[in-house]
């Protein structure tokens, strides 16, 4: 089936801005020194402060390519995710989607941009209108992005279903969330976000609600998707035994900040910064051995968001803190091995203080 | 009454709930021993009957209860004799408590930690309020809470510090055993790891028994001596943890060991097609033989709990 109707609503956009959309020289995402900042108030007024939940934050995203982002609940990743879907505003810094700046775009464009990214939230049950049999849910928003023709609709509804392995088809059309197994809520929302298309996939936990035989499955379908949609993934989790299997990227995030990027199996073979150690550590297989004796863990809890510490976020609870270095300056890119980026003093070869 | 050295003997345990849709056999016909000092883990998908297995042996039944019946002896006691008063003053709390699922929401906004944590010190011992709190500040300690705490309110706590908590609430009467249900599925990795710590120091110094109840298996090694796997209501192995992660019997355990994304070996996982069988009605014979890939004539007969290998597996193919 084609997506003639995606064309047609593209062509309607206004703003100037738009012409540029499309026009991307090959990066499907680029975002740039990013900082979203939420402002704190007293009493509903005065200013207070901000938290800053994300801090300065780089990257690129390939078509097709899927980047897996890993922290703890604060980090930031999912005020990231938010502000990529443009639900929040950024401060400073820019998104740009396949060429056009996505803060710059109008009513229209956004709506089309909306139809561009594709979110998989992360309870599926709170995320499906309880009172919504599945045929609804998946045709509402066809209704808002202009398809017009129910039978396109229909036809596209059943084209979706299949890919996802929901069939036969019409056991599911009338079925309400509730009558499904958390394994079949999830791909609900799952074709929920594909109905439309989208070149980009934003998923939030995608399976951390689901049972562990049932993750696998669920993950292998997302992969099988970008692979026949030659679909961009971002995939948020705090879980680092199933980002191996499923990107191609990690990106390690810390209080706001990312602190290390790399290929999966690099980063996984050979984590370089102290935090990545630590959570490679604290994450369990199974094994009996596990049991026998205690987990080195850091002390202490990340940091306030609002005052966050000078230097390196890390630091107060790093064992490898240099003193005067890590506590005072913000460490750069640094590049030990081709292509494997961090963010630790350690890794500064011309170390100032040395 | 048989006596034995196990501090918990659970024997042919059934919870049964009336449903406008039916009956829904929850925990059907589970048998589990627990040594001293022992942790045992039930692993098991959701709605598997896990946690009805530790309402059922605390006695926190529902309203809507069709069936409940079969044996629990507590350190050489039967308490299913007992009186619910009885039972609510002298067993539950005092003997064996609970750490509740999404425990991080369990607690009350409008009081004071303290409160909350010295109030079973006050209801079951009859302790006065400056002595329970002292005892609340001990425990708390224990656990890695700092003292002070003890006047905050739970909003001000993180989640890792309001897990702490819990179990801080749980420990505070010093019972033999305490179950966890999901003690840390909402928590970060990192925080995670801190719970198994204090868990496992507790267990080494105050020489308490754990039944902990997860799905996830990974995290569940941290701690178990044992590990029993439950599926539609029903125990179908049950092990020790040296070799059952190693090498599982029953071909569910198998599968659901194959599932586990594992971190430092590179092995892709699989997943179990299919989804467990309705309680309502669950089939005769093998609850299993429909997803199992060794289905034999066999599996249409109820299979018994044999012992192989040093596991107890109820599966035709170890008969």
């Amino acid at each position: 089936m084609t997506v003639d109707w995606k064309e047609e609503e593209k062509s309607k956009g206004t703003s100037e801005v738009k012409s540029g959309m499309g026009a991307g020289n090959g990066t499907l995402l680029s975002v740039h020194d990013l900082h979203v900042w939420y402002e704190l108030k007293r009493w509903g007024m005065i200013h207070a402060g901000y938290v800053k939940a994300v801090d300065g934050v780089d990257f690129d995203l390939q078509p097709g390519e899927s980047i897996g982002i890993v922290g703890e609940s604060g980090c930031g990743k999912t005020t990231l995710m938010r502000t990529i879907l443009g639900l929040v505003q950024p401060i400073k810094g820019s998104i740009v989607f396949d060429g056009g700046d996505i803060s710059k775009l109008g009513d229209h464009d956004l709506q089309f941009y909306r139809s561009e990214v594709g979110y998989v939230q992360q309870d599926p049950y709170g995320a499906l209108p309880p009172f919504m049999d599945l045929q609804q849910i998946l045709e509402e928003p066809m209704i808002i992005h202009g398809v017009k023709s129910k039978e396109e609709r229909i036809a596209r509804i059943e084209q979706v279903l299949k890919e996802i392995k929901m069939t036969p088809v019409e056991d599911f059309l009338d079925k309400f969330p509730h009558m499904l197994s958390g394994g079949q809520q999830q791909r609900a929302v799952i074709a929920r976000a594909m109905v439309l298309e989208p070149k980009l996939l934003v998923a939030d936990e995608p399976v951390s609600m689901l049972d562990a035989s049932v993750r696998v499955e669920i993950l292998r379908l997302m992969q099988d998707l970008q692979a026949s949609h030659n679909l961009a993934v971002l995939y948020i989790t705090h879980d680092l035994s199933t980002v191996r299997y499923f990107t191609e990227r990690i990106f390690v995030m810390y209080a706001g900040k990312i602190v290390e990027k790399a290929q999966v199996d690099e980063l996984l073979d050979d984590p370089q910064h102290p935090y990545t150690q630590a959570l490679l550590t604290a994450t369990p297989d199974p094994d009996y051995e596990n049991a026998l004796h205690y987990k080195k863990v850091p002390p202490g809890e990340p940091p306030s968001l609002v005052n966050p510490p000078p230097g390196c976020r890390y630091h107060t609870r790093c064992p490898h803190m240099i003193e005067g270095l890590c506590d005072v300056e913000d460490p750069p890119r640094f590049e030990p091995t081709p292509r494997h980026f961090n963010w630790c003093w350690l890794y500064d070869e011309g170390r100032k203080w040395a | 009454m048989p006596e034995n050295n196990k501090l918990l003997r659970v024997e042919n345990l059934k919870l049964y709930f009336s449903t406008t849709m039916g009956t829904v056999q929850a925990v059907d016909d589970v048998n589990l021993e627990l040594g001293y000092n022992e942790a045992i883990v039930i692993v098991g998908e959701s709605g598997c009957g896990k946690t009805s297995f530790a309402r059922g042996v605390l006695r926190l039944l529902p309203r809507n209860v069709h069936t409940y019946s079969g044996r629990i002896y507590l350190d050489n006691i039967d308490v299913m004799k007992l009186g619910d008063e009885q039972f609510r003053r002298d067993v539950r709390w005092e003997q064996m408590s609970m750490v509740p699922q999404a425990a991080m929401n369990a607690l009350n906004p409008v009081l004071k930690i303290g409160d909350q944590v010295a109030e079973p010190l006050i209801t079951h011992e009859s302790m006065e309020k400056e002595q329970a709190w002292e005892k609340a500040r001990e425990m708390v300690e224990k656990v890695g809470v700092p003292g002070d705490f003890l006047d905050r309110y739970a909003f001000e706590l993180s989640g890792g510090m309001r897990q702490r908590v819990i179990l801080a609430m749980a420990l505070v009467t010093t019972p033999l055993l305490i179950f966890l249900d999901e003690p840390t599925s909402a928590l970060d990795v990192l925080t995670q790891a801190n719970i198994f710590n204090v868990l496992k120091r507790l267990k080494k110094e105050m020489k308490v028994s754990f039944i902990l109840i997860t799905h996830d298996v990974a995290t569940s090694s941290e701690l178990a001596d044992r590990v029993a796997v439950m599926y539609a209501g029903q125990i179908v192995e049950v092990g020790h943890a040296s070799t059952f992660f190693e090498a599982p019997l029953h071909p569910y355990s198998e599968m659901l060991m194959k599932s586990v994304p594992k971190l430092k070996v590179k092995e892709e996982p699989t997943f179990i097609t299919g989804q467990p069988p309705s309680l309502l009605g669950p089939p005769t014979g093998c609850r299993f033989a429909e997803r199992c890939p060794k289905r034999f004539d066999k599996c249409d007969e109820e299979p018994p709990l044999v012992m192989a290998k040093g596991h107890k597996v109820k599966c035709w193919l170890y008969v």
